[in-house]
């Protein structure tokens, strides 16, 4: 192949892309057919897929099954959970998330969707918007995807109308104005007989846009990362203990934000203690500068006690310090969330202890009206809530940074992932 | 200007080392499977980087089938030593002599299955709280459902339609006693990227990998390596071929390739023209349509 001839293939984007929308809206078919008609597919899972197909009785081959993989999912014909698939064209590199439609396992949208740069949002253009699409809608905007790609799909059933789908579309903006999005836009589609994902429609010459894998290639993703406010959450404390690195402590993290220079004045919270920067290693060695998501290992000036948790920023520009948090929090578990209940809550590679203060509202993910009344917050549920931790968090709004906005609850019980929260 | 974009292999090498990096941090007692394959060699380079000037904090575990091929256990004996590590054996020769696993008979026969009961013994013996292991989404369809921090109840079981939501890179690693961890840092990682990856690193590997001739039998399809643990069955006969290996795992069950690739540019370009997955070679996942899920849920790698 061409274009993995050059060296420039070792040096190419990444786009992580999540799928979305609600049960039997095509989001595994579409997948299958991006990956197929781009000719991703190999023939050992083609034919493996094939015969699947023909053993149930099917009368084409049935591309979802190429992200159906579990047993569960082939024998009732729906995504339970989350299936990454991974392709390249000679312009970028993909990380695919095809997530369940399913009310019951929208926890695990929530996982496919919290990384990803852009949601394809499926909607069915027999049924036009259906509630579950509009609750991955709100969860997408609330996890700050910044890209939305919204396809109304099974056009082939509505005889590739024009009409049907200028009424989807002013129907999501319409609910879309009601939330945050950077960047929507609509794609009509057939996942099935594969029109506007790979090839260009012949059946809808009413639609000048491009096709979904075109737009995949060349949406501008540079500017998702926050380059301004330099956070540095300590993950790790390096201390060789040999005698040629006798002296060395260096502390190992992920860049959250901004861009770290050895000789920057820092602060390492929570002591408050300045220093600079000595050095930075990054994977290859010393670097002059480590932005988000470089792994590094960082070294200061003077012998300070940090220790895991512990963020180091710039001194001119710290996060907010504090042990009462207000999230926005997705509910993930069929036990409901407890009105002064206790959690373990992680946020970084800082833990701790809090006790749910006060549950404000709950959103209707129809209207999206705050529901006053009613707070009481079970699975899917979607709440804004106030917490306060055992000790003082350091973090931003999860809408300037995702990686110092976010925290998850845990059951203290069960360990389970309860809830996933965004910092507001 | 300076551009604050990492290249895809950068980016996949910083997740990695987070992740590594997270076990360190979250465990008591982690342990590295090591393999000697390019998973858990490219793993390893990256678990030295996380750590580096330091070095490993935790051991590397082998399970054995006892039929490894010979350069598999030479590879892995020199790069133990080059990096100081520690590196603890599970043999499923063991587990047979003590009565817990039965041998498979027959010309088909495999130990790969029983290395799950070797494995497990090794983790209860050892009290390991979570293993690092190479394995890949892109490998095979029920791995590409699998978190990176996956859950193992106290029968070492994955439970694949109950896992917890892993959210942003918050991993949430808390357990029971009994219970523990598998992490897979490459969890996003293709076969091509893996390959780059070498090339970008000019890591050494095993020799396995590049084309070189090798008396194999066809077998339905997959080219197994002439060895004792292979018994020829009615009308098949060794050949002479030119393969290489696009994995490597036990002698009985690792199919190779017919190829003429002999450098990394050479693999990388034959990976890119490559019709057929890497485990479309590999007999153990030909038993059944959900084999691999089946093994997974047992507590295989
Ligand atoms: N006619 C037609 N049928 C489609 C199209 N896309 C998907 N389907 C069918 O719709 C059904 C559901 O498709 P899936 O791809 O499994 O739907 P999904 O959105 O992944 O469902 P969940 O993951 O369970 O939420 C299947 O029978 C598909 O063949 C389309 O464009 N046209
Ligand atoms: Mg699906």
């Amino acid at each position: 192949m061409e274009h993995f001839s050059g060296n420039g293939y070792l040096d190419m984007e990444l786009l992580r892309f999540t799928t979305a929308g609600s049960v039997d809206d095509g989001k595994s078919t579409l997948i299958g057919r991006l990956l197929y008609d781009s000719k991703s597919i190999f023939e050992d899972q083609y034919e493996a897929i094939r015969l699947s197909s023909e053993r149930r009785g099917e009368p084409e081959v049935n591309l979802a099954l190429l992200t159906d993989g579990l047993r569960a999912e082939r024998e009732q014909g729906i995504t339970i959970d989350v299936a990454y698939r991974y392709f390249a064209t000679p312009k970028r590199k993909f990380i695919i998330a095809d997530t369940p439609g399913h009310i019951q396992y929208t926890r695990n949208m929530v996982t496919g969707a919290s990384t990803a740069n852009l949601a394809i949002i499926l909607v069915d253009a027999r049924k036009g918007m259906v509630e579950q699409t509009k609750r991955h809608a709100f969860i997408a905007s609330l996890l700050g995807i910044p890209h939305l790609v919204i396809c109304v799909n099974k056009m082939d059933l509505m005889d590739y109308d024009q009409q049907v789908f200028e009424r989807i579309k002013k129907e999501f903006q319409g609910f879309a104005s009601k939330f945050k999005v950077h960047d929507i836009q609509f794609i009509p589609i057939s996942a099935l007989k594969g029109d506007n994902v790979v090839e260009k429609s012949k059946h809808m010459p009413w639609y000048g846009g491009s096709t979904l894998l075109y737009l995949l290639e060349t949406i501008h993703i540079g500017s998702d990362i926050n380059l301004v406010d330099c956070r540095f959450p300590v993950q790790y404390v390096i201390r060789p203990q040999t005698n040629e690195y006798h002296d060395y402590r260096g502390y190992a993290g992920r860049v959250a934000g901004g861009i770290l220079k050895p000789g920057d004045k820092v602060m390492v919270l929570p002591s408050g203690f300045t220093t600079k920067i000595k050095a930075i290693d990054g994977p290859e060695g010393p670097v002059r500068e480590a932005f988000a998501p470089m792994s590094v290992t960082i070294r200061l000036e003077d012998e300070l006690d940090v220790s895991r948790g512990d963020m180091i920023v710039r001194v001119n520009n710290v996060p907010e310090i504090s042990q009462d948090i207000d999230m926005m929090v997705c509910w993930m578990n069929p036990v409901k969330l407890q009105l002064n209940g206790k959690y373990a809550i992680r946020h970084t590679t800082r833990e701790a202890r809090c006790v749910v203060k006060n549950i404000l509202y709950k959103v209707d993910v129809n209207t999206l009206h705050r529901i006053q009344d009613d707070k009481e917050v079970g699975m899917n549920d979607i709440a804004r809530i106030s917490v306060r931790t055992t000790k003082p968090f350091f973090f931003d709004k999860y809408q300037i940074n995702r990686f110092t906005g976010s925290v998850i609850l845990i059951d203290e019980g069960t360990n389970e992932t309860v809830g996933a929260g965004m910092i507001i | 200007m300076q551009s604050y974009n990492l290249s895809h292999l950068r980016e996949l090498e910083a997740e990695s080392m987070f992740v590594i990096r997270e076990v360190a941090a979250q465990f008591e007692k982690p342990a590295l499977l090591f393999s000697g394959g390019k998973d858990s060699i490219v793993m390893l380079h990256l678990a030295n980087k996380a750590f580096s000037p330091a070095k490993i904090p935790f051991p590397l575990l082998h399970i054995d089938t006892g039929h490894n091929f010979p350069e598999t256990l030479e590879y892995r004996d020199k790069l133990v030593k080059k990096l100081g590590a520690r590196l603890v054996v599970g043999y499923v020769q063991d587990s047979i002599d003590k009565g817990r696993v039965v041998e498979e008979t027959g010309p088909q026969a495999s130990r790969n299955r029983l290395q799950t009961v070797t494995l497990l013994d090794a983790i209860e013996e050892h009290g390991f709280d979570a293993l690092l292991g190479g394995g890949r989404r892109d490998e095979e369809k029920a791995r590409a459902k699998e978190r990176f921090f996956s859950h193992r109840d106290e029968f070492g079981q994955w439970d694949p339609k109950n896992q917890r939501p892993e959210l942003w890179n918050l991993f949430n690693g808390r357990k029971k006693m009994g219970e523990h961890f598998r992490v897979f840092p490459l969890s996003n990682w293709t076969e091509m990227d893996v390959w780059q990856y070498v090339l970008l690193e000019n890591i050494d590997m095993p020799s396995l990998y590049f084309s070189h001739d090798r008396e194999c039998v066809n077998r339905k399809g997959t080219l197994l390596a002439r060895s004792e643990y292979i018994k020829l069955m009615d009308g098949e006969k060794w050949e002479k071929m030119h393969i290489r290996f696009r994995t490597i795992g036990d002698m009985s069950c690792t199919g190779a390739t017919v190829s003429q690739a002999n450098s990394l540019e050479e693999i990388i370009q034959e990976v890119a023209a490559s019709r057929v997955t890497e485990r479309g070679s590999r007999a153990d996942d030909k038993r059944s349509e959900t084999a691999m899920e089946d093994r997974k849920k047992e507590g295989y790698f």
